[in-house]
């Protein structure tokens, strides 16, 4: 094997996170090589709400420091990717997610996050499609939408920035095998391939977890929030099972998508009829008002789901010059900036934009073997 | 609340009609349903200026009279609901129909073809303005060019004719060869459609192809070329087709095999799935002859009736031959894979340019960074298009199989626990 060096970094994996990553390394200075082998993404996928959550502090972390980068960029970004800043609504059914969300807003307000209670009887006046009786919501007003196709299409138009439509079937730290056989070769070797980074690095603690969406024809006005349900905290952790939760997200078009579910242990990527209608009258019970509006498709993906739910930031302990960012779960359209930031800062041993341990790859494959 | 049917029909033409009318004599418990209005399919379209041969209504009134056929209008199919069970729906509801066989008769629809012009207002499919007379739009003292191929061109220069307008051109991509040998097998199969084919119509042009159609906002003129001369004709309405293409979805959903880019089926008109057959245009372009035979074969199977159907296969077999002699005498012309330019739109709906669409590598790809085959039509249109001109193979639909109101589809929580 003779690799042929071909840039100062490739960057495999043209997904939001391979682009955000590929992005920030080309304003760095760096030529960039992004090789991407046209699979079923998440990023394709995924329904692209750009929130703050709060669950732990890593999560904030990420999270807060992403949606302000959003902030920034999204003047620049074309009309196709579809930024806005539509804030998202948490719904309290009863009076214990109540206390949930007033105890989530002191939190966030702690924290320098702009929230406000909205009590039950004011809800209907700001989005008619919820029913009565809910007891009040959350509303963050800083959250915001996405189209990420478009946004990581977008990010990979840069002239640092070379793409190559190639599988990566084999990796040996810096050098990576194609499969035409080739050995390409580079200064360091970004890993951002989603839930396939496990073909690559089987020692990855990454599990797939599947995902329904629909997207409703085009109404007028019909919803303004991402509107989303305060239990949908206690579904995320759900670690077996199928579960759903309702999130119902307005496009500029005046479409809706409605989510989603979450299911382990399969990697059919066909939709499944009995979910999605799981799926969907659990949404049809907050927003009874859905029942009459005409769905156009459904479709299904994979989260990228780690143990801890954090994804995997830095090098490869046991693969000097191989770097990981991957293990996004259902969270990686919103924190692609903050992961491309951290990457970049730990690559050239520049000050972290956000604490970077608790995305460490070490924390599940030990220390560095290398000096 | 569910349906059961011992046989269920998807579609309504001239297959729908007769595979139910066979299996229901046979005993059998039909339901036959039909995303339209009315019963008939492509050919017999019932509307104001409707001319229906009455063959088809005797086929047609028969349907209606027979106590054991249930038909539903206007509804669809939007999803697989467990097994051997379809979730439909209709303006008002939606429900679960169960079977024990299934007959797919989903017919074909035209090949649109994008070309610089083809969406000003006053283009429409050749079978398009057929449909459109027959509901009663008005074309009296019109100039009409009808343009692509097949003899669905013909049909529509009759009709349009038949109402007053004036048709200035039919011009056939097929080379006059082709063409030539083809009336002349006609003697053969003397029917209907093709008494109208005349190829002493003044108008006819073989070896022809649509080059643009010209105007600003609306369609004022054509411009034609054949070898390599051009003609440019003024006109009101530009009418274009190139041939039919199975409708297959339904038939992917339901892991039905494809041959030649039609449902696949043995002598039985039996698909590789157990108890789902599939007969007329969806098993490939025959003509309504071939349908109805190919109906009545299916519906005695399905009911179980194996002596009639194969008491059916000569017949069957000599409209084969008629729609083996179309198929290769109306063959496209490859140079029809360039009519577009650059800028022209392939999907209307979304608005994607031809060049926009063709970077990519297949469907799905070109459909998530273009949008295009994501609008109101869902693909019909520009997914048949890409198909023809960039060789992609079609995609099995996902349920919902069209737009469906999400109250219907909550219907498959229960609906499909039989299957989990
Ligand atoms: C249903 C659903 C809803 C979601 N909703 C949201 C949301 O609202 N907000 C949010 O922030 N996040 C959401 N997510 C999560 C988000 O979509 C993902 O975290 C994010 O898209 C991950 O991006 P990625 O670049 O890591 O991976 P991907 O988008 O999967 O990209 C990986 C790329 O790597 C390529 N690749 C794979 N293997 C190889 C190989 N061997 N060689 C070459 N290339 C290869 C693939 O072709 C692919 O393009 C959702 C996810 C799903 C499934
Ligand atoms: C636009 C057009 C015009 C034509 N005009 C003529 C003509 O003038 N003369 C002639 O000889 N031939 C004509 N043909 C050819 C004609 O299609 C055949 O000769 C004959 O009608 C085929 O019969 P069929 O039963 O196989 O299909 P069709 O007649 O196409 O009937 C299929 C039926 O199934 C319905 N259907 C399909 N999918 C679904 C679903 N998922 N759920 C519910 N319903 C569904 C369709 O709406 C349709 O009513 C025309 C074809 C087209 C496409």
């Amino acid at each position: 094997m003779k690799p042929t060096r071909v840039a100062d970094v490739i960057v495999i994996g043209a997904g939001i996170i391979g682009a955000a990553c590929a992005r920030e390394l080309a304003r760095c200075g760096q030529q960039v090589l992004v090789i991407d082998a046209g699979l079923h993404s998440a990023t394709a996928a995924g329904m692209g709400h750009l929130l703050v959550l709060d669950d732990n502090q890593a999560e904030l972390d990420i999270s807060r420091y992403s949606l302000r980068r959003w902030r920034e960029l999204g003047p620049q970004l074309p009309d196709d990717c579809a930024y806005r800043s539509n804030g998202t609504l948490w719904l309290a059914a009863n009076e214990q997610e109540l206390a949930a969300a007033e105890a989530k807003s002191i939190n966030l307000r702690g924290e320098g996050i702009r929230c406000e209670m909205i009590p039950g009887h004011s809800l209907q006046e700001m989005e008619p499609i919820l029913r009565d009786g809910l007891h009040g919501a959350l509303r963050l007003p800083d959250d915001g939408i996405l189209y990420a196709p478009n946004t990581a299409r977008w990010m990979l138009d840069n002239p640092r920035i070379r793409q190559r439509r190639a599988r990566v079937t084999e990796l040996d730290g810096n050098r990576v095998r194609l499969d035409s056989g080739e050995w390409l070769s580079s200064e360091a070797v970004v890993l951002a391939n989603g839930i396939q980074a496990v073909d690559l690095c089987p020692e990855l603690p990454i599990a797939p977890k599947k995902g329904h969406l629909l997207i409703t024809d085009r109404y007028p006005h019909p919803v303004t929030h991402t509107i989303t349900e305060l239990s949908y905290l206690t579904s995320v952790h759900n670690s077996s099972g199928a579960s759903v939760a309702c999130n119902i997200q307005p496009r500029p078009t005046g479409q809706l998508f409605i989510g989603t579910s979450r299911q382990f242990d399969t990697l059919d990527p066909e939709v499944e009829g009995w979910l999605l209608a799981r799926m969907l009258k659990h949404a049809a019970s907050y927003a009874p008002g859905l029942a009459k509006l005409n769905g156009i498709r459904a479709w299904a993906g994979f989260r990228a789901a780690t143990p801890d739910g954090m994804p995997l930031i830095g090098e490869h302990p046991a693969q000097p010059g191989l770097w990981l960012a991957v293990g996004h779960e259902g969270l990686g359209v919103t924190t692609a900036p903050a992961t491309a930031d951290l990457l970049a800062a730990l690559l050239f041993n520049e000050a972290e934009p956000i604490p970077a341990a608790a995305y460490a790859p070490g924390r599940y494959l030990g220390e560095p073997t290398h000096a | 609340m569910s349906e059961h049917a011992d046989v269920l029909i998807i579609g309504a033409g001239p297959a729908g009609l007769s595979a139910a009318l066979a299996a229901a004599n046979d005993g059998a418990q039909v339901v036959l349903l039909d995303d339209n209005p009315l019963p008939g399919g492509q050919i017999w379209r019932d509307g104001a200026q409707a001319n229906i041969p009455s063959q088809a209504r005797h086929l047609r009134d028969s349907v209606e009279a027979h106590t054991h056929i249930q038909r539903h209008a206007a509804t669809r199919v939007v999803a697989k609901a467990g097994s051997q069970a379809l979730l439909v729906e209709n303006p008002e509801r939606g429900w679960v129909i169960t079977y024990r066989s299934l007959i797919l008769c989903t017919g074909a629809r035209e090949l649109l073809l994008p070309f610089p012009g083809w969406t000003l207002p006053g283009v429409t499919g050749a079978g398009g303005l057929q449909a459109l007379i027959k509901g009663g739009m008005p074309v009296v003292d019109e100039r009409i060019v009808i343009a692509g191929s097949g003899p669905l061109l013909l049909a529509s220069a009759d009709t349009a004719k038949h109402h007053g307008a004036q048709v200035v051109r039919i011009a056939e991509q097929a080379p006059l060869g082709a063409v030539a040998t083809f009336a002349m097998q006609l003697p053969r199969w003397p029917h209907k459609l093709l008494q109208s084919f005349s190829l002493f119509d003044a108008g006819y042009r073989t070896g022809t192809r649509i080059v643009a159609a010209l105007g600003q906002d609306h369609l004022e003129g054509v411009r034609l070329q054949r070898g390599n001369k051009v003609e440019e004709l003024a006109c009101e309405r530009l009418a274009c087709g190139f041939g039919l293409i199975p409708n297959v979805q339904l038939g992917q959903a339901l892991g039905c095999a494809l041959g030649n880019n039609a449902i696949q089926v043995d002598a039985w008109q039996a698909t590789d799935v157990a108890g789902v057959y599939a007969a007329g245009e969806c098993t490939g372009f025959g003509g309504s002859e071939l349908a109805l035979v190919e109906g009545r074969i299916a519906g005695h199977v399905a009911a179980g009736n194996r002596e009639a159907a194969q008491r059916l296969w000569g017949e069957r077999q000599r409209w084969q031959r008629f729609a083996g002699s179309l198929n290769q005498h109306f063959a496209l012309d490859p140079t029809l894979k360039h009519l577009a330019a650059p800028d022209t739109l392939l999907c209307r709906c979304e608005d994607v340019p031809y060049a926009a669409v063709a970077a990519h590598a297949n469907w799905r790809e070109a459909k998530l960074s273009t949008r295009c085959g994501m609008g109101a039509c869902q693909g019909k249109v520009c997914g048949a298009a890409a198909h023809y001109l960039f060789d992609w193979p079609p995609v099995a639909p996902r349920p919902p199989f069209t737009p469906t109101r999400i109250e219907t589809l909550i219907q498959l929580e229960s609906a499909a626990q039989s299957e989990h």
